[in-house]
This record gives C-alpha cells, structure tokens and sequence, in this order.
C-alpha cells in the first residue's frame, strides 16, 4: 500500500520509463509493425481465392495447403532446404567448436588478426560473399554434374552455408567457454588424462549448451538464406527460398501463403528448442 | 591461456581446420573477384586479367553514382527512422520488470528468425495498391473525413473529393518500409543493451539537481546510450546498403540499390569484371564504416576509463 502511494507522488523515477503511456504506446505499435504482416500473410493462406489471393476474402479453405503438399517441386526444394540445413548445420558446429577453442584456449602471433578473419564471414554484405563463390566455384570448373545423385548435386551450397555460419557458431560457442573452469582440466590432466581425454570427458561436456545454441542458430542461417544461395545453385538445386522467390516472380498466390506458413511454423519450432538451451536475457549483437 | 608452443600438435589439431576452410572458400573467392575487378571481358565467358582501371573508372558514370546515392540516402534515411523507433523501444524493455524483460525481448528478436524472403513477400501482400495498408489507410481517411463533416467542414473537400490509394511498390516508400521493417530488430539491440548497463544513478542525480525529464534525457541519457546508438547505426546500415531482396521485390525494378545492379552483372549482364569492382566497392564502404564504428567505440572507452 505503501509503496503505491509514493508511486502515485512521484510519477516519473529516474529510470521508469516502461510505465510511461506514450512508450507503451510506441512499443505496442512496434510490436503490430512487425508482426501484422506476418499474420496478414498466414490468414490470406486459408483465402479461398485463386488470383491475387490477397485482395479480398473470400472464405476459409485449407485447399491451398493440399495444393503446396502437391506441388512437386516445391516439396523437393523444401527437401533441399532441409537437407542443406542440416548437414551443413553438423559441419559449421564441428568448425565452430575447433575455432572457438583455439580462441579461447591459445595465445599465439597475430591472434587480432585471425579473430578479424573469421568474424569476417559475419559482416560483409551477403552480396559480396554470394558473388565471389559464385565466381569461385565456376572459374575453377567446380560445376556439379547435371546428373549426380541427390545429396552431392547440393556440394556447391552446402559449402556456402558452411562458410557464412560457422564463425556465427564460433562466436555462440566461444561465450559457453568463457564459464569453463580450468581448475577442472588441470585436474584430470594430473589424474593422468592424455589431451584427447580431457577434450572429450572435460571440454566437450561442458560445451554442449553451446554445441547446441550453435547448431541452431547456423540452422536457422542456413534454412533462412537467399542471396547466397541464389548465387552457388544451379537449375536443378532449387531450394525453398529460391522456389518461393520464382513464384513470387511470376504471381502472389495463396499457395505460396500456405508455403510460408509452414516454414514460419518449423522457425518457430525451432527457436522454442534454442530458447531452451540458450538463455535470451543476453541478446546476441 | 596458454602459449601455441606448449602444446603445438594439439594448436594445430584446432586450428588448421577452420583457417583452411576459411582462406579456401572465403578468401580465395574474394581474391578471385578483386583479381577480376582489374579484368576485361575477352569473350562472354572468359576473363582476362589486364590490370586495367576502367572497372573502377566506370563506377563514376552519371547512372553508378545516382545509383550509390539513391542507395546512401535510402539506407540512411531508414536507419535513422529505424533508431527512432528502437529508442523507445528499448528503453520501455530495458526498464521493464525483470519478469517481463525476456518477454518483451523476445517479441521484438522473434521476427528477426523468420525468413527474410517470406517477411518480404509479406509485406508484398500488405502494400499493394489493393493491400491491406492502403485498407487502413483508407479507413483512417473516412473516419478523418466524417469528422471535418461532423465540424460542418465537410464541403470544403480538406482531405480530397474520394480516398487515393498510395502506391508503394515500385516507390522509394515501399523499400524503405521493407528496410525498416527487417532490420528494425538489429536496432533494438545494441540500444538496449548500452541502457541495461549503464549507471542509473547519474539519471538520480541530474533528477535530484532539478533537471527535466527531457533534459535529462537529452544531456544524460542520450549521451550515456551513444556506445549503442552508434553501434545501432552501423549493424543496421551495413546491411541495408548491401540488401538485394527488398528493393528487387518491393522496389519492382524501379527503385534500384546497389546489389540489384551486381547481381544483374552476374546473372544477366554477364559482366563479371564490372559486377565484381562494384562488389569491392561495396565491401571497401563496408570496412570503412566498420573501422570508424570501432574507432569511435575505442574512444568512447577511453573516456569512460579517464571518468573511472
């Protein structure tokens, strides 16, 4: 009761500015800003409408969906996209992790430097990293074959997706290090532990929250991709994002909604997991 | 920490693999297109590296430079609306109950993980001339105009004889909106996180010696949150400049920025040797602002270590 009426005395504190309308206000219509458009869209999905789905409502229908479950190669890209995700996912977490512990372990000659190489990866324009292993792979004759069978005709994306998310792994893995006591290695060291032992009964156990974080951030990177990809596949390497981009080219249907749906749907998913290993006080820069 | 030396074989067992895949697939690529960038065009196909500036010396072309202009003031201008709106944002979450703290974070971070294609074709669904923005807009215009007939100026037309759609795609307006919309969440963060640390009590003390609460905001905490502001800034601008979905689908080839122009190189134009001098370009701007980001980041800690 107390602490109400003082509330009420001093209206403003010096640091209470959420219980402010005005800035309630303005967060309220951030939050709508940018979540209206992603509902519009999952609502339109059930639009029983065939052109311009998106214009006017004309009743529920979930036809659309039965529609994207049938429309072959938009099923196969979405397989694509899986497929690049996950097994570029395992690559990126194993080199994630390597470089996470030289950082965090090893002082050595011009260490500055190697830590600006690989957050590197991270800050230039998606175009300019799409561009050049575009360019790589062709001028060195890397093309894959038209005929390769199914997860090796993917190589040239996977390595991309490699490429732009491991240093995200890294960095997601290199902050679980910074809880690791040392006193602990030391110890099994003395008990008699070779090197390996100690990385994989010591080091690695303490890492898996990390392991984890990484594994899905560089899953996410990886299945939300478009420039980079758009620029290493081929014709017959459509994936997910760049089958929906060509439809969006030709029409806005509300298959392409349901589409979305779906895959806004298994993000989701997927950040309930990652909220559960990685705490979300410490917001990621 | 310890010395590379003292256990050499186990440093290289870590290190080697990720340098090798880093210099193999990322700055072998970039060396190939910086080679290129010097290169002329023998045939469609093939590219012979002539050291010639002409690549460079195009980017001065009356069409390059608007281009880079209408690119500078785009992403400028959506950075800035986009660090307005962050402000509050942030500082209602940073000052929220610890309970609702996560909460509120995690409505603003959650959209940042949904695919950028699929937000942007949202968006595409929104802003059409037909689309539901210019449904609220017209809403909002009847509602405005019953009420000046309700004043009895209803005969003087104020707002226009009927309700004209805005069109948006293919204007600056719609891109701009699709810039600030994704990368509204990469603002939020830095913001709120130099709020949530800073020394609150400075806030008491200006309150405490008879400030305003606008002045205190404007002397105290501005300048206390600058760190974020500025670190907001760059993480927002650098991607806007080089974005390549958001003008190509909301700016219908109208509203052309710097990646549309690259990656026509590439894909259509067949200009390597052109696309890649623009790519490095892009790049060289990129490290630039990076480089002054830190730069002032260092000197912002140096002052605060000399005030203890």
């Amino acid at each position: 009761m107390v602490s109400r009426t003082r509330q009420k005395r001093a209206p403003a504190g010096p640091f209470d500015y959420s219980r402010k309308v005005s800035l309630r206000l303005v967060f309220f219509l951030g939050a709508i800003f940018l979540y209206a458009p992603i509902v519009v869209l999952v609502i339109f999905s059930f639009n029983d409408s065939r052109r311009g789905g998106n214009v006017i409502w004309k009743g529920f229908t979930t036809k659309y969906y039965e529609k994207a479950f049938n429309n072959d190669a938009l099923v196969e890209s979405f397989i694509n996209s899986l497929t690049i995700a996950l097994v570029s996912t395992i690559f990126a977490v194993i080199l994630g992790a390597v470089t996470a512990v030289v950082l965090w372990r090893f002082r050595f000659p011009l260490k500055p430097v190697y830590e600006g190489m690989v957050s590197l990866p991270i800050v230039i324009p998606e175009i300019c990293m799409g561009v050049s292993l575009a360019v790589f792979f062709s001028s060195f004759g890397l093309y894959v074959p038209r005929d390769v069978a199914f997860p090796l005709n993917l190589t040239n994306i996977i390595i991309a997706h490699i490429t732009f998310s491991f240093p995200f792994a890294a960095m997601v893995i290199r902050t679980r290090l910074n809880s690791f006591n040392r006193e602990m290695e030391e110890a099994a060291r003395d008990l008699g532990a070779s090197e390996f032992q100690v990385f994989r009964d010591i080091l690695l156990p303490h890492m898996r929250p990390g392991l984890v974080a990484g594994a899905l951030l560089a899953f996410t990177l990886s299945l939300d991709d478009f420039v980079i990809t758009f620029f290493t596949s081929g014709p017959n390497t459509v994936t997910f994002p760049i089958k929906v981009y060509s439809m969006v080219r030709f029409s806005v249907t509300p298959e392409i909604n349901a589409a979305s749906t779906i895959l806004i749907l298994i993000t989701l998913a997927v950040t309930f997991v990652a909220m559960r290993f990685q705490s979300f006080e410490e917001p990621r820069k | 920490m310890e010395s590379y030396r003292r256990n050499f074989r186990a440093f290289l067992a870590f290190f080697t693999p990720s340098f090798a895949w880093l210099v193999l697939f990322f700055f072998v690529p970039l060396a190939i297109i910086w080679l290129y960038s010097f290169g002329e065009n023998e045939t469609i196909t093939k590219i012979r590296v002539t050291w010639t500036l002409d690549n460079y010396r195009r980017l001065l072309e009356p069409e390059i430079v608007s281009l880079f202009w209408r690119s500078v003031w785009l992403s400028v201008l959506s950075t800035a609306i986009c660090i307005v709106i962050a402000y509050p944002i942030a500082m209602v979450i940073a000052t929220a109950k610890p309970k609702w703290k996560p909460w509120l974070l995690l409505v603003i971070i959650l959209p940042f993980w949904t695919n950028l294609l699929i937000r942007t074709y949202a968006l595409l669904n929104i802003l059409g001339t037909r689309g539901r923005l210019n449904d609220l807009l017209h809403w909002l215009w009847s509602m405005g105009d019953g009420a000046l007939a309700a004043l009895g100026l209803g005969d003087l037309q104020l707002l226009g004889e009927r309700f004209v759609p805005v069109k948006f795609l293919g204007e600056p307006a719609g891109v701009m909106i699709g810039l600030i919309y994704v990368y509204l969440p990469f603002a939020v963060l830095p913001i709120y996180a130099s709020l949530e640390r800073l020394d609150r009590s400075y806030l008491e003390a200006s309150l405490d010696l008879g400030a305003s609460q606008w002045r205190t905001f404007r002397q105290i905490l501005l300048p206390l949150s600058s760190g974020g502001i500025n670190t907001a800034m760059v993480i927002t601008f650098i991607p806007m400049l080089g974005s390549f979905l958001i003008p190509d689908l909301l700016g219908r080839g109208q509203v052309d920025m710097i990646a549309n122009v690259i990656e026509r190189q590439f894909k259509s134009g067949n200009d390597w040797p052109f696309g890649s001098a623009l790519s490095l370009f892009l790049l060289y701007v990129t490290f630039i602002l990076l480089a002054l980001q830190s730069f002032a980041a260092m000197r912002q800690r140096r002052r605060e270590e000399a005030r203890g």
